[in-house]
């Protein structure tokens, strides 16, 4: 049984930038258990013959000239911005 | 003003009436809205209605002459946009407290599509959060409700967009289906819903949740107005890097060919526990139209269907994971208040923005991606991913198209399914296949069960063969009148 515990809620959490709840933390260990309970079958699959499929159609790499083309303008791009400072997004202290 | 009721006609049949001078295209957006402020208050399909911008748009081609040539394809149809596709100048929310504000600076690839087609785009129409779910009960703003019976779920993720099309608030519409999101609610109100083959139609501007997964579809009352919708947004867009390279055919044209000859599969593990009795009994009857048609019907296998649901929840979630890692609360977007460096802001905005499912989803990719698991998850889902699509290339061997039922059971009432994540899961299980195959799939009305609710027919097709599935759909549609069927509201 694949049994999520605090700690490694915890550290996904972390990981995802999700400063969750004392309460989200444990609905979250059972339910993401039982997911994962239910996500073992596919162990019962050989596959150690099988290629891993990340696309659906055969995408090769698709190439354009490297030319410059008009982009957003900057009031545009900044209309949205939660807090701006002149032509800058701000954001709170990055360095201590 | 004329009789004006919209609710029972198709775009393409209103398009005529436009072209012939019986209606004017203001008259028709007045129509709509009419039905808006009467049905609107009970289905709660839309998130936002743009009156303003839609009467703009039927007065310029009210003022054009009427002539075939000058009027793009859509001329004249009132459609909704489901609202996870940018729509310049108009609010995109994804359903999420995240987006609640955010104003896109450009269309969507369809949405330019549609403008030039001279559609009337009507509104924005309600979603589960960033698309995931099966009932539209994730939206973070309102309830939609199914037309056929309030008390119970639209279906989802698309389901305002699938709820509007069948209460008559949208002639057409557009969903996204990243594991059944266009089909499933199409299903389960009654209507018609295309998942075109990965890489038909350009996702630019579509917000993402599963890159490898989603795709834009029509939602509309038959399939000869899905065809035509599938006629202007399908195509190569060099934005779209994984949009397809493939001539697209004319699609009102194929769709007319007989089916005589055609073989159809039937995969003995879609009729398997867990398929409602009225469900199936609904498909055999359609089968037997098939038969009747002069369709070769064939029992075939895909044998890893049982997979698929767990496949897909790996998958979407790490991409999703992923995807959803841009919303950090600096360029646009939600921002918690009050934070002290930019963890904090990073891990609150994030908290205080998105709901359960979203945060849930995430957690999972996250853990399904993460050093350790990586391999024992999302590897082995994407090799028995390969394994799913092996399966379609075998059975499409066989026989050219598979028919089989769109979701096990019809809708089910609000919140009955909210407490069991995996049992909402387990509610897309002939959906899902399509997407981790990439290949195209529809949903067509096929009958009602007693307490009148609709059931879905699903089609599926070799990849870029929709010209295939529509004339499938199109032979059973000519047959028999479940699409012509109201709800009262």
């Amino acid at each position: 049984m694949a049994i999520i515990d605090k700690k490694t809620i915890e550290h996904v959490a972390l990981l995802a930038r999700l400063e969750l709840s004392e309460e989200e933390k444990e609905l979250f260990a059972s339910q993401l258990g039982n997911i994962l309970t239910y996500i073992e079958k596919l162990k019962e699959l050989d596959t150690s013959q099988v290629e891993p499929m990340a696309y659906a159609t055969a995408t090769k790499n698709v190439f354009r000239e490297d030319t410059p083309r008009p982009s957003l303008k900057l009031e545009e791009a900044l209309n949205n911005a939660p807090d701006k400072l002149q032509d800058f997004f701000k954001v709170p202290k990055v360095i201590d | 003003m004329k009789d004006t009721n919209l609710s029972s006609l198709t775009g393409y049949q209103l398009k005529e009436k436009l072209l012939s001078g019986e209606l004017t295209a203001r008259e028709a957006v007045e129509g709509v809205f009419a039905h808006v402020e009467e049905v609107e208050p009970i289905v709660r399909a839309y998130l936002l209605l743009d009156r303003e911008g839609a009467m703009r748009k039927a007065q310029e081609l009210d003022s054009r002459p009427k002539r075939k040539e000058g009027l793009g394809l859509l001329a004249g149809i009132p459609i909704a946009i489901k609202d996870n596709m940018c729509t310049s100048g108009l609010k995109t929310t994804c359903a999420s407290r995240v987006l609640e504000n955010f104003i896109p600076p450009y269309d969507a690839h369809v949405v330019e599509r549609l403008k030039e087609a001279d559609a009337i785009i009507i509104g924005k129409t309600n979603l589960d959060e960033f698309a995931m779910g099966s009932s539209t009960e994730n939206s973070a703003f309102k309830l939609t409700r199914n037309p056929w019976d309030p008390k119970r779920i639209p279906g989802g993720s698309s389901g305002g967009s699938a709820a509007a099309v069948s209460a008559g608030t949208a002639l057409m519409a557009l969903g996204s289906d990243t594991g059944g999101s266009v089909r499933q609610p199409a299903a389960l109100c009654g209507v018609t819903g295309l998942k075109p083959t990965y890489g038909r139609v350009s996702r630019y501007g579509l917000v993402a949740f599963g890159s490898s997964l989603d795709q834009i579809g029509p939602i509309t009352r038959d399939v000869r107005d899905a065809a035509l919708l599938l006629q202007v947004i399908a195509g190569r867009d060099p934005r779209d890097s994984t949009s397809a390279d493939v001539p697209v055919p004319d699609y009102l044209k194929e769709m007319e060919k007989p089916v005589k000859g055609l073989r159809l599969g039937l995969p003995r593990e879609y009729f398997m526990e867990g398929l409602n009795e009225e469900v199936r009994r609904a498909i055999e009857e359609a089968v037997k139209v098939y038969k009747g048609l002069g369709a070769d019907i064939q029992e075939i296998s895909l044998p890893h269907t049982p997979y698929a649901v767990a496949v897909y929840y790996i998958i979407a979630t790490a991409e999703a994971s992923s995807n959803l890692a841009r919303y950090d609360g600096v360029r646009y977007g939600y921002r918690a208040a009050n934070t002290q460096n930019i963890i904090e802001m990073y891990s609150r905005s994030r908290v205080e923005g998105f709901g359960r499912e979203v945060k849930r989803r995430i957690m999972l990719g996250t853990y399904a991606l993460s050093s350790g698991y990586y391999e024992a998850y999302y590897l082995k889902a994407s090799k028995v991913r390969n394994l799913i699509r092996q399966d379609f290339s075998s059975a499409f061997e066989a026989v050219d198209l598979i028919l089989c039922p769109t979701s096990p059971t019809p809708a089910f009432k609000l919140g009955e399914r909210l407490a069991n994540p995996l049992e909402m899961y387990l509610s897309d299980v002939y959906t899902i296949p399509a997407n981790l195959a990439g290949i195209p799939a529809i949903s067509i009305p096929c009958g009602f069960t007693r307490e009148n609710l609709p059931i879905g027919l699903q089609l599926m097709a070799r990849p870029f063969e929709e010209a295939g599935l529509l004339q499938v759909a199109r032979a059973y549609e000519r047959e028999t009148e479940w699409h012509l069927r109201r709800p009262e509201l």
